[in-house]
């Protein structure tokens, strides 16, 4: 199923991606223009707000790409798999709701064991959060889409709650936690910005996952079931339901570090609408990467400038910051419709071996 | 629960599961052609725009709902021509979908009412009481003093039942869901088919939207749909691809959510995010407790190319 979204080779995957990107801009700017905006001059502010100075693509972009890393690498893990797992935003929080609460609980751990107990416990919380759909669909045969989307709203909901009555503030006033111990909270990665050692976690996971689809028995098993079950289950002899078990599990683990790396690196405490719909942009950030854990750094740190430069565009040239999710669904149907494009080009359907 | 107070739950039971069964009857008619239209949230957002928009221009609700049914068709339109016209994956073009729907409501909405968002007040669906059903005790005016959208559903559940299984046209419909090769060797048209099912779906969500803005809050605010769409493709599942049972299924959730606001009433000393949380739990129990029974069309979210 997944054959058709993640190209065979990456250079494809990279020219189909700033095809894409290029069709997107293309479009994005056409429809400004519809809506009587001067897409010149949000470009320009978009420029300004993402890559305008060295201080402002490390400490706006970056920081702001790092949840994107996270949820990219858990949708490009899940969709390899032909899982679609469409719930990484619940996982999210599941995530950082866990990671929060250690670090309050457990305020008085060195730190050496208090931040990878909050990382920790937030993997398993994020993990914990996949189970639910997971077990739904290889125990009853309830397709993962709706039910992953539908733990979505409940996880953001019962973050809200947190935030409102359990792990409120003690002063009572604000719908959010205490502060995090200064033990919790991730180290600085560059001195003087505000760019923390969860971007670095990140890269570290993104190459420790290319590395397992392209080099292990494990990853080719992924990308066996994820292009073809019923093949891989007959001629490979691999059991399609532990490898969907084991990456739906891996994929909610890595969403729910997405929200414990937030909280611990940068916003300090857990917040009612923490995140701006991560879980979802990580869908856009995982396809433009053509499924790669490689390309999805790149993708992601791209949305980050998107995210970024939107803010600058409402503030210096009044457009809506709205715009970037349809700047976000442009993209993902660019990608599909470049993608069939290139698959009805004759000859195409022969793949190669190497994913 | 005095009797007042019953009346008053199935009231807004009713009131609550119209924009649902909507939604999921024109979904049932998609999904039976073998189309998944998981954009249906971003019609059913375009929906309440559109007919807030509409309603405004023509100061009229009733032809704000027929603006809501047609953003709710274009938004569907965008969806089938990647889906269905090129073949791409149903699942990622509807996420797609949702997603530029959501954005691109927010974004009109901010332009046209600034970021914060004025207090925007609309001609509002008026009940209409239809004379003697609506005095059956307790459930007369629960079900026959509803928005007029709400006689769309009941009228359209029987018709769109007729139509799929015992006309020639639902016959074709429901082969193009089942096996559409088959069906294309015996001349049927089968994206035709799909697109149409599709626009239908689209439409039916764009009115759901435009009850949401209308008959329900008489006014827009940004993400207002609040996940009816999957909960709409939920109540499909529940409903069996039934266009009967998808309208008892979406008013039991309808009473599901009116509990929410019943139970508070009564006192119930829970916290609020837990009582919105709850539909969607009950979906998922729902899902978990009665889906091994039923079977989705057998050609359901597969691309397919016609041959030739």
């Amino acid at each position: 199923m997944t054959g058709g979204i993640a190209p065979a080779r990456a250079r494809e995957a990279a020219l189909l991606g700033a095809g894409a990107v290029v069709l997107t801009l293309g479009a994005g700017a056409l429809l400004l223009l519809a809506g009587g905006y001067d897409p010149v001059a949000a470009g320009a502010a978009m420029l300004r707000g993402s890559v305008g100075s060295w201080n402002t693509f490390v400490s706006i972009t970056l920081v702001r790409s790092v949840p994107l890393l996270f949820a990219g690498l858990a949708v490009a893990l899940a969709f390899r798999a032909g899982v679609w797992n469409i719930g990484a935003e619940g996982q999210l929080y599941a995530g950082a709701v866990a990671g929060v609460w250690v670090a309050l609980t457990f305020s008085g751990l060195p730190r050496p064991i208090l931040i990878p107990a909050v990382l920790g416990v937030s993997c398993v919380a994020g993990a914990a959060w996949a189970l639910v759909p997971t077990l739904m669909r290889l125990r009853l045969g309830i397709g993962e889409v709706i039910t992953t989307i539908l733990m979505n709203f409940v996880g953001i909901y019962m973050a809200a709650w947190m935030v409102h009555g359990p792990l409120q503030e003690e002063r009572g006033v604000f719908p959010q936690t205490d502060r995090i111990v200064e033990a919790a909270r991730l180290p600085t990665l560059i001195p003087g910005t505000r760019l923390h050692i969860g971007f670095a976690l990140g890269l570290v996971i993104a190459v420790a996952l290319a590395f397992m689809m392209r080099r292990t028995r494990f990853g080719f098993h992924i990308r066996a079931v994820g292009a073809a079950p019923e093949a891989a289950a007959v001629a490979g002899r691999i059991d399609p339901a532990r490898i969907v078990f084991i990456a739906f599990l891996a994929s909610g683990s890595i969403a729910g570090l997405a929200g414990a790396v937030e909280v611990s690196g940068l916003t300090y405490a857990l917040y009612e609408n923490l995140s701006e719909g991560w879980g979802y942009t990580a869908i856009a950030v995982a396809l433009l990467a053509g499924l790669r854990p490689g390309g999805v750094v790149i993708t992601a740190i791209f949305f980050g400038a998107l995210r970024a430069g939107a803010g600058a565009m409402q503030r210096d040239a009044g457009i809506p910051a709205a715009w970037v999710d349809v700047v976000e669904a442009l993209v993902i149907l660019a990608v599909l419709g470049l993608e069939r494009v290139r698959a009805a080009r004759p000859g195409s359907d022969v793949r190669e071996g190497e994913t | 629960m005095s009797q007042i107070e019953l009346v008053l739950f199935l009231e807004s039971a009713v009131r609550l599961g119209i924009p649902l069964a909507l939604a999921a009857m024109g979904e049932t008619i998609t999904e039976r052609s073998g189309v998944i239209n998981i954009g249906l949230e971003g019609s059913i957002i375009a929906g309440a725009l559109g007919g807030a928009l509409g309603a405004l221009a023509f100061d009229g609700a009733g032809l704000g709902v027929m603006v809501g049914a047609l953003a709710g068709l274009t938004v569907a339109l965008v969806f089938a021509v990647f889906a269905i016209g090129l073949g791409a994956d149903q699942i990622i073009t509807g996420t797609a979908v949702t997603i530029g729907g959501l954005g691109m409501t927010g974004a009109v909405y901010q332009a046209r009412f600034g970021a914060t968002g004025t207090e925007l007040s609309l001609p509002t669906l008026a009940p209409l009481a239809i004379p003697g059903l609506s005095d059956i005790p307790i459930v007369g005016s629960a079900l026959f003093a509803q928005a007029p959208t709400a006689y769309v559903a009941y009228v359209m559940a029987p018709v769109a039942w007729y139509v799929l299984f015992r006309t020639p046209w639902g016959l074709e419909l429901r082969a193009t869901g089942e096996a559409p090769t088959a069906a294309e060797a015996a001349g049927v048209r089968v994206r035709t088919v799909r697109f149409a099912a599709t626009l239908f779906g689209g439409a039916m969500a764009g009115i759901a939207g435009a009850h949401l803005a209308l008959a329900h809050a008489g006014t827009f605010a940004e993400n207002m749909s609040a996940g009816k769409g999957f909960i709409a493709i939920a109540v499909v599942v529940l409903g069996r691809w039934n266009p009967i049972l998808v309208l008892f299924a979406a008013l039991f959730f309808g009473a599901a959510s009116a509990l929410q606001f019943f139970l508070q009433a009564l006192g119930f000393d829970l916290a609020y995010q837990i009582f919105l949380a709850f539909p969607y739990v009950l979906t998922l129990a729902a899902l978990a407790g009665w889906v091994g029974k039923s079977r989705a069309p057998a050609a359901l979210a597969l691309p397919w190319e016609p041959h030739r």
